[in-house]
């Protein structure tokens, strides 16, 4: 059970705060490195834009590929930031409290990531701005707003400005802190972004209704973001695309991938910034119990998915299942899919012994991710390669060397956007632990004493 | 504005095209025809291996019944021109779109490369320029001043020969039918394609229209394809 660790405030502001104060060494140089890695990727767009999509692995009928799955990829990780912010928030889940800020952070620089997916993507992305985002008046032409490539961004843009409010709302107490610990111009910039914040009972008061109705409101964005990405599928003509199942299957995926991502940032964050303190097996465990509940109901969306095929029995339709289940490599692809993705890590989480331990919990959360990148390939490239009687051409989609580094790319440009993130605010809200510090109590039940949290003397 | 009359007289035309299967002998003379009409790059041997081969209009070839009895089957694909076509409403930025004479037409300008439209088209009607187009040095003059060369990173896909229609229609004129011909209904050796204005109940190829050989490929999708293919059902295949 949850034992009680009293610390003092000025403890907490210590462990928190000390890679905002100070820069330690294995911060620069990890930040090099994934600055590097980010550089590397920026080149290889670079070079793609120079040459052509012809660097690419894409060919006739798969139009779609890699860039696309990352987008669906990351889309999904940002759900992590509602689900723990915005739902843990309203549901008074206490032990919400050391990864709200992670999860939401991830959330925004998911998000930044995702949008620039189906930018690369294109094939004039120079045009895309121009064209679809400030609407030219003078020549009359406006979007299409038939199409789900106008939703997408539509949607995906409400979510990153709710989610960048939500950030921002929650981080004003702890830039105050960080204000007035610092000197010089750092002073000032604090003192601008923490709006004057003095910590009276009427900013309290406020802070807590904004974040209590950001939650409530960023409640619709989470169910429609990702039925919204599931569209770009689901309208479609392609068969195995054209489902209704893929909305809630996509969003419960998302959550699934997204709450799989904030197990993995936070054990290592516990692990770089040392937050024994805060981070504990208790928090793991929990969230860990809650992936067992989203899994599973992932796992029956996709069972849905399947049958509807196979009830349906629709020509087109099996011919793309045949291809993902039986044919190479997809059918070794699909096993690692559902191996990762469900059938290892569910029932090892069903131990307590796993969901407290941190190797465990880290190596299978990473392990979801891999299966969950490759469930919306398996989605995308089979479906494409068999979506019409006329298949031309037998050959099968393999990513170039480019499209790997770019999926490479986007990884260390969230893990960097996060460590610079952590440089200048703390990753673990400072006045959520010391909120979470004096609800902690103790109340006697029987002959034991057990923890407690109370919200009313 | 000045173009009223013009619009006006467009609507009366309803371009279509019949290709009669039984007449059909996989020649690819439509398929070179079009090559060289519209500007299409040489499609060597890597472009097939790459999948990026671009070809408006492109034969497929069937194998009918057993050896020896075996018969090969051909039917020459090229961009539909649905009327209610699943490219169009998914192109976020109106490239393509469906113009007063049935054609779906595809804005070079405007294509931003989403490749939507290549996804959600079941003919496989709609290619991707992965590389900017490049002909050797002594084709280079071979190039149709009437067509756009197109370059990198846009779809585009069979237009029924605009070009030949805008230059009969200027002015809004009235075309008599069969006064011309897109590049693949000219080269057919055969006489298997068939071209015109459906909104003529005298054209060549409103009569053929209602050939009882005739029917549409996937129509159970419901796109309403402006070709119509005619085949002989051989009862003994």
């Amino acid at each position: 059970m949850y034992y009680r660790r009293t610390l003092t405030d000025a403890q907490i502001n210590r462990e928190l705060l000390d890679v905002v104060l100070r820069t330690p060494m294995w911060w620069v140089v990890i930040v090099s490195i994934l600055g590097l890695i980010v550089a590397g990727a920026a080149s290889a767009f670079g070079f793609m834009m120079n040459q052509g999509l012809g660097v690419t692995g894409l060919q006739q009928p798969i139009f779609w590929g890699f860039f696309i799955t990352n987008f669906i990829f990351w889309v999904g990780i940002s759900h992590a930031g509602v689900m723990i912010s915005a739902i843990l928030r309203l549901s008074q889940a206490e032990w919400r409290r050391p990864m709200v800020r992670a999860a939401e952070t991830m959330t925004v620089f998911a998000l930044m990531t995702s949008l620039l997916q189906p930018l690369i993507h294109a094939g004039r992305p120079w045009r895309i701005f121009y064209w679809v985002f400030p609407y030219d008046w003078a020549r009359g032409i406006w979007p299409d707003v038939r199409s789900p490539l106008v939703w997408d961004p539509t949607a995906i843009i409400t979510y990153l400005t709710s989610s960048s409010l939500f950030v921002y709302t929650a981080l004003i107490p702890d830039l105050a802190i960080i204000r007035d610990r610092s000197t010089g111009w750092r002073r000032t910039v604090y003192g601008i972004l923490a709006l004057g914040w003095h910590g009276n009972p009427r900013q309290w008061k406020l802070q807590g209704i904004a974040g209590i109705l950001l939650s409530a409101l960023i409640l619709p964005v989470f169910v429609s973001v990702h039925s919204i990405v599931s569209w770009d599928f689901g309208v479609s003509l392609v068969p195995s695309w054209h489902v209704t199942v893929f909305a809630p299957y996509f969003v419960i995926g998302a959550v699934h991938s997204g709450v799989s991502a904030v197990v993995t940032l936070m054990i290592l964050m516990r692990k770089l910034y040392r937050l024994e303190n805060f981070i504990w097996e208790e928090h793991i465990d929990a969230v860990a119990r809650l992936l067992i509940v989203v899994a599973t109901a992932w796992l029956f969306f996709f069972w849905l998915d399947l049958v509807f095929a196979l009830w349906l029995k629709e020509e087109q339709e099996m011919t793309v299942w045949h291809l993902r289940l039986f044919e190479p490599p997809w059918s070794w692809l699909f096993l690692v899919f559902i191996v990762c993705s469900y059938i290892i890590p569910v029932p090892l989480w069903m131990f307590r012994r796993v969901r407290r331990s941190f190797t465990w919990m880290l190596w299978t959360s990473l392990m979801v991710n891999v299966g969950m990148f490759l469930e919306r390939l398996i989605i995308i490239v089979p479906a494409l390669m068999r979506k019409g009687p006329w298949v031309f051409t037998y050959d099968t989609y393999r990513p170039s060397a480019v499209e790997v580094t770019l999926i490479v790319g986007s990884i260390a440009l969230v893990a960097f956007l996060l460590m610079l993130f952590s440089k200048f605010f703390p990753l673990i809200p400072v006045w959520e632990e010391k909120e979470g510090q004096k609800l902690i109590d103790e109340v006697r039940v029987g002959d034991r004493v057990v923890p407690a949290l109370v919200k009313e003397h | 504005m000045a173009t009223r009359t013009q619009v006006k007289n467009r609507a009366d035309h309803k371009w279509g095209m019949v290709i009669d299967l039984d007449r059909c002998t996989g020649c690819q003379a439509c398929v070179i025809a079009c090559q060289s009409e519209n500007n299409i790059p040489l499609n060597d041997q890597s472009a097939f291996l790459d999948g990026r081969a671009i070809e408006w209009i492109r034969v497929e070839r069937y194998w009918e019944g057993d050896y020896p009895d075996i018969k090969a089957r051909f039917l020459p694909v090229l961009c539909q021109h649905c009327d209610n076509a699943p490219c169009e409403s998914v192109c976020p930025v109106y490239a393509t779109y469906h113009n007063s004479e049935g054609l779906n037409v595809q804005v070079y300008n405007r294509c931003v490369g989403t490749r939507f439209c290549g996804n959600n088209c079941p003919y496989h009607a709609r290619l991707f320029n992965y590389w900017e187009p490049v002909w050797p040095e002594d084709l280079r003059n071979q190039l149709n001043p009437d067509v756009t060369v197109r370059t990198r990173g846009i779809m585009e896909k069979c237009t029924f020969c605009i070009q030949r229609i805008r230059r009969s229609t200027r002015g809004g004129k009235q075309v008599e039918d069969q006064a011309f011909n897109p590049a693949c209904v000219q080269a057919c050796p055969t006489d298997a394609m068939t071209f015109g204005n459906l909104n003529n109940p005298d054209s060549r190829v409103s009569q053929k229209w209602e050939d009882e050989r005739a029917y549409r490929v996937l129509e159970a999708l419901g796109t309403n394809p402006s070709v119509k293919y005619l085949k002989q059902v051989d009862a003994h295949a």
